[in-house]
């Protein structure tokens, strides 16, 4: 080595090797931050966008801001991913082809406007207005309300949201307390937290906040018990992980309170003064009715619930009496990020618990928080034909006789269309939402859309409903429309969010609001009436009054004489009885039921459950690049969808790390790769929740299985919300 | 006559595991400030690019005892025994393509001079480095995103974490501006540290006991800059190549999976330097 010429020419051969013209050069410019709000998901964070010249190159979180306090999850950090990528949809777009098939025709909005309203016109006219179907991902929010207006001004009932946890909490709470709140938990200033299955720290709630009160809790030294089956990411943090038998959490919930009231360690303050449904009642029928304490006494001592949960009949007397010993306990219940509801007695069992220690509008403790409530449009003036078709039953049950609580139900939409047992629907729009990929039981999905002669998309990405739409009237994306965020899950105060445009809309396209104030007027008559507002923004500003300035310079609102609902100075609930009640009244209980998931157990021996994180967007909007590249090797492999199990079950299926198999359940069989984990419970098998798209870019199409092609929804008795918790299944060699 | 020099920086990292819940904030926030791409198949990790890889570890204990703990692998900044540069892909790189800085402690990689030979990717005990098997491609128009302050590389090239090197510029450029003579501790963040929702990276000048980094660390220079905090570990402390990357953790087994302990070796300890 005593020539320097080998190095040179290395040097030279690399040089002119390397130095291609297709090495981008980014652009200079002068840089600006524009604050805005994140509506990947509903958690609602701050952010600062760092733009060079016109270009958006960095979103950052925003400093200051209540939800997330200059934190991001990685999804955030991706937002230009979306705005800047492949899958975006550039135009309004008419499908030529097959449905599915990708072939397109470019239209005009007037156009494209133009045919729907025709459409929406013909229908109103020959009295089948309520045929016509709306599916909001959100719920919530203007946008969203513009929409359910529409509907109740053309003469539709059937205008329906994804419903998550944060419904079922919310039914829980009007059952219980008579709140007609969201659920907000005082987290960080708890000092025992007892969580059933919820994934705080894997994208539960408003996932940044959760992720710093994590930090919180390892400052403070809050004991944190995660029980379920997986030690997920939110278990890794727990101090205690209680590995429970699937779905049967509201048990174990029942026998904490038995071993609290047995052992008179509960809060008798709050029971004895501010609830009822403790000891014995009568209903308002006069009808006798067991209390909860006699219910849990009788039923669900340490060894009975150690039966049906496989939890040590000590672990549960340790778990009460940490529970009851802390001084601002507060117990959850959730399923990872709560995509599937649950069922209503799990949200009560745990409540209860609640209740019990005191916890109920207490510091520490879970509170009623009230909506911000600034949707406050003049009544609609429904005509004759609106009032006809508002009068319909709605297809999928909610309002009825047998499910009265609430007011949507989309896990049961699909197979009322499918069966089309009372009417058909003749046109489905969906706005914010993804049905054909989000919805469990894929291949019902399908066949239920199918039947929709009328599928209009209003996404700004090519996902999977999209693809299979007839028309695509593409909004655009939150980087670049106003539109309102209502406050973030969880939270204990509200929080009004706005975000708005950090960039000019790239491509022709248009924020659904004022799409569907468009598609009003074109419609005309007493449909155009009921919108008053010249434009969206119009709408959305008059809505937001006094707080618009605060949101357009700070990103947020706060009422600042807002106080969380506490107990004490003789404030009462607003249920019937004035006090928390255990049994709602009687129209739903805390009492615990064994939900039986489909299969049966002699050929499917194993039971699937779903699991979420942060690094999969597991609802309508797919993973954007950045994000799939996170993804660890023992989560998705190649193509593969890797699924968890226990080495112990694997053995005994003579299945090896890393090797193929088929997974199977009584909805369908996919192909996945094998991991050995001795994070699971035996007998279990975890699979991934936001894998299997087929739409969207070839950076996610086709890798991994989606699990509702596996999984089934179940009806819970009560609500109507989904309750599945997972199904039986069966695992063999490939 | 005493004529005062502002001390040599050394900018490092305190990175509490108790705080990370693996969410992989930081992974991305990386890859988006600092031009890192992507391709279709990413799940090789050997050649997917990832200047900070968040690991998975576990205590190796069959269910239900098993633990997990996440460890965010930022390039560890060696300092080499005595701080004197000699880390071991500086050492080995025959283009001086890497160089150690003395003013700040980072370890730099300059694209346009690495000829792709990857010693120091050999060298390297952290995987820390990544080789560009291919030209980058972005899609159509997502290119849109692409900072200026770092250049994207091309084929053929090394490249790893700088600590944002790019952001202690822009600091020294504003401070400049400003009339400041100093950069403040918060002027100069990397992006991760910014983007973890937990606040579980700090980051700062362990020289400076004014900064945060040196309060929770606790350098001990005469010991090889091995942590006075209890809670504190390096990865492959042992090996003396003096890592300016510390992490904290309350669980022994955690601490144990920074180096590779024999059965009778107790964690904490540090071997002296042997020249």
């Amino acid at each position: 080595m005593l020539t320097p010429l080998p190095w040179k020419l290395t040097d030279d051969l690399s040089i002119w090797t390397q130095m291609w013209p297709w090495t981008p050069v980014p652009e200079d410019g002068e840089v600006t931050y524009e604050k805005s709000v994140c509506t990947l998901c509903p958690g609602g964070c701050g952010i600062k966008v760092r733009k060079v010249g016109n270009r958006a190159v960095k979103i950052e979180g925003m400093d200051g801001h209540p939800v997330n306090e200059g934190g991001v999850c990685l999804l955030g950090v991706s937002g230009l991913q979306f705005l800047y990528g492949p899958t975006r949809v550039k135009t309004p777009l008419m499908r030529v082809g097959e449905r599915g098939s990708g072939k397109w025709k470019s239209i005009s909005w007037t156009e494209a406007i133009g045919q729907i309203a025709d459409k929406l016109n013909a229908l109103r006219d020959s009295e089948q207005a309520h045929t016509v179907a709306c599916i909001s991902g959100a719920g919530r929010g203007t946008v969203s309300a513009l929409l359910e207006r529409f509907l109740s001004a053309y003469g539709s009932p059937n205008f329906l949201s994804a419903s998550t946890y944060h419904d079922a909490y919310r039914l829980a709470l009007k059952l219980t307390q008579g709140a007609d709140a969201g659920a907000g938990f005082d987290f960080e200033n708890s000092d025992y937290v007892l969580s059933f299955g919820a994934g705080l720290f894997d994208g539960w709630g408003a996932p940044v906040r959760m992720l710093k009160t994590n930090a919180i809790w390892q400052e403070s030294g809050t004991t944190f018990v995660q029980v379920e089956p997986r030690l997920s990411n939110t278990a890794a943090k727990a101090d205690q992980w209680v590995p429970i038998e699937p779905g049967t959490e509201a048990a174990l919930a029942l026998g904490i309170a038995h071993v609290m009231i047995k052992e008179r360690i509960y809060n008798r303050e709050f029971v004895n003064g501010r609830t009822f449904g403790f000891d014995d009642w009568k209903d308002e029928n006069g009808r006798k009715r067991k209390g909860f304490k006699r219910m849990v006494l009788d039923g669900y001592s340490p060894e009975t619930v150690a039966g049906i949960t496989g939890i040590e009949p000590q672990t549960i007397v340790a778990l009460a009496k940490g529970f009851a010993a802390a001084k601002k306990p507060l117990a959850v219940f959730g399923r990872g990020q709560g995509l599937t509801p649950g069922g209503m007695n799990e949200f009560m069992a745990v409540q209860a618990l609640n209740a019990l220690a005191g916890s109920i509008n207490a510091k520490g403790g879970v509170a009623s928080v009230a909506d911000a409530g600034y949707i406050d449009w003049p009544a609609l003036n429904a005509d004759p034909v609106a009032a006809a078709g508002l009068a319909t039953p709605r297809i999928d049950g909610a309002g009825s006789e047998e499910f009265p609580l609430v007011g949507s139900l989309i896990n049961r939409f699909a197979a009322a269309v499918d069966a089309g047992k009372d009417y058909p629907i003749n046109v489905l729009m969906v706005a914010g939402a993804n049905p054909l990929f989000t919805l469990p039981d894929s291949k019902l999905v399908k066949r239920a859309v199918d039947k929709i002669p009328f599928l209009v998309s209003f996404s700004s990405y090519m996902d999977e409903t999209a693809a299979y739409a007839d028309l695509i009237l593409p909004n655009h994306v939150y980087l670049e429309r106003y539109e309102d965020v209502p406050t973030p899950f969880g939270m204990t105060k509200p929080v009004v969010g706005l975000s708005k445009p950090v960039v000019s809309p790239l491509y022709n396209t248009r924020n659904t609001g004022d799409v569907v104030l468009s598609l009003a007027q074109a419609m005309g008559g007493p449909v155009a009436d009921a919108f008053p507002w010249e434009d969206y923004k119009t709408c959305l500003r008059q809505s937001l009054g006094n707080r618009w300035n605060d949101l357009v310079e700070n990103g947020f609102a706060l009422d600042r004489y807002y106080k969380m609902r506490m107990n004490g100075n003789g404030r009462s609930f607003d249920t019937p009885s004035k006090k928390f009640e255990f049994f709602g009244g009687g129209s739903a209980s805390p009492e615990y039921r064994a939900l039986k998931v489909e299969g049966d157990e002699s050929s499917y021996k194993l039971v699937l459950v779903p699991y979420t994180f942060l690094r999969l967007a597991s609802g309508a909007i797919g993973n954007p690049p950045f994000v799939t590249k996170a993804v660890d090797d023992t989560v998705l492999k190649g193509n593969d969808v890797v699924v968890e199990v226990n080495p112990k079950t694997a053995r005994s299926l003579k299945l090896r790390e890393g090797k193929d198999a088929i997974l199977s359940t009584p909805r369908g069989e996919v192909t996945v790769k094998v991991h050995l984990y001795e994070g699971i419970k035996p007998g279990v098998i975890a699979m991934p929740t936001g894998l299997g798209h087929q739409a969207y870019d070839e950076y996610l199409a086709d890798k991994g299985a989606n699990i509702n092609e596996l999984i089934g929804p179940v009806v819970d008795p009560a609500s109507g919300l989904d309750a599945a918790w997972g199904i039986r299944a069966k695992l063999s060699k490939a | 006559m005493k004529k005062e020099h502002p001390k040599a920086k050394k900018f490092g990292m305190a990175i509490d595991l108790d705080k990370c819940t693996g969410c992989g904030a930081c992974m991305v926030a990386c890859m988006a400030e600092n031009n890192v791409p992507f391709k279709k198949d990413e799940t090789n990790k050997l050649d997917s690019i990832t200047w900070l890889r968040v690991y998975k570890l576990d205590n190796g204990k069959a269910y239900p005892d098993t633990e997990i703990c996440y460890l965010p692998r930022p390039c560890q900044h060696c300092g080499g025994v005595g701080d004197h540069g000699h880390s071991p892909c500086v050492s080995v790189c025959p283009a001086t393509a890497t160089d150690y800085s003395m003013e700040t402690g980072i370890v730099s990689q300059i694209y346009t001079r690495c000829f792709g030979c990857r010693y120091c990717m050999a060298a390297c005990p952290y995987h820390a480095r990544y080789f560009n098997w291919w030209d980058p491609v972005w899609p159509e128009g997502m290119e849109k995103y692409l900072s200026p302050n770092v250049s994207p590389r091309m084929r053929g090239v090394v490249e790893k974490c700088s600590f944002c090197f790019h952001r202690y510029q822009q600091a020294k450029n504003e401070a400049y501006l400003n009339g400041e003579r100093r950069v403040a501790e918060e002027a100069y963040q990397t992006a991760c540290t910014q983007a973890c929702p937990a606040g579980a990276i700090v980051f700062g000048d362990l020289n400076n006991p004014q900064h945060q980094v040196h309060q929770i660390v606790r350098p001990d220079t005469k010991n090889g800059n091995k942590s006075r905090n209890p809670r504190a570990f390096r990865l492959l402390e042992r090996t003396g190549t003096n890592t300016k990357v510390y992490y904290l953790s309350s669980r022994e087994w955690v601490r144990r999976a920074g180096d590779n302990y024999l059965a009778h070796e107790k964690t904490g300890q540090v071997s002296k330097p042997h020249h």
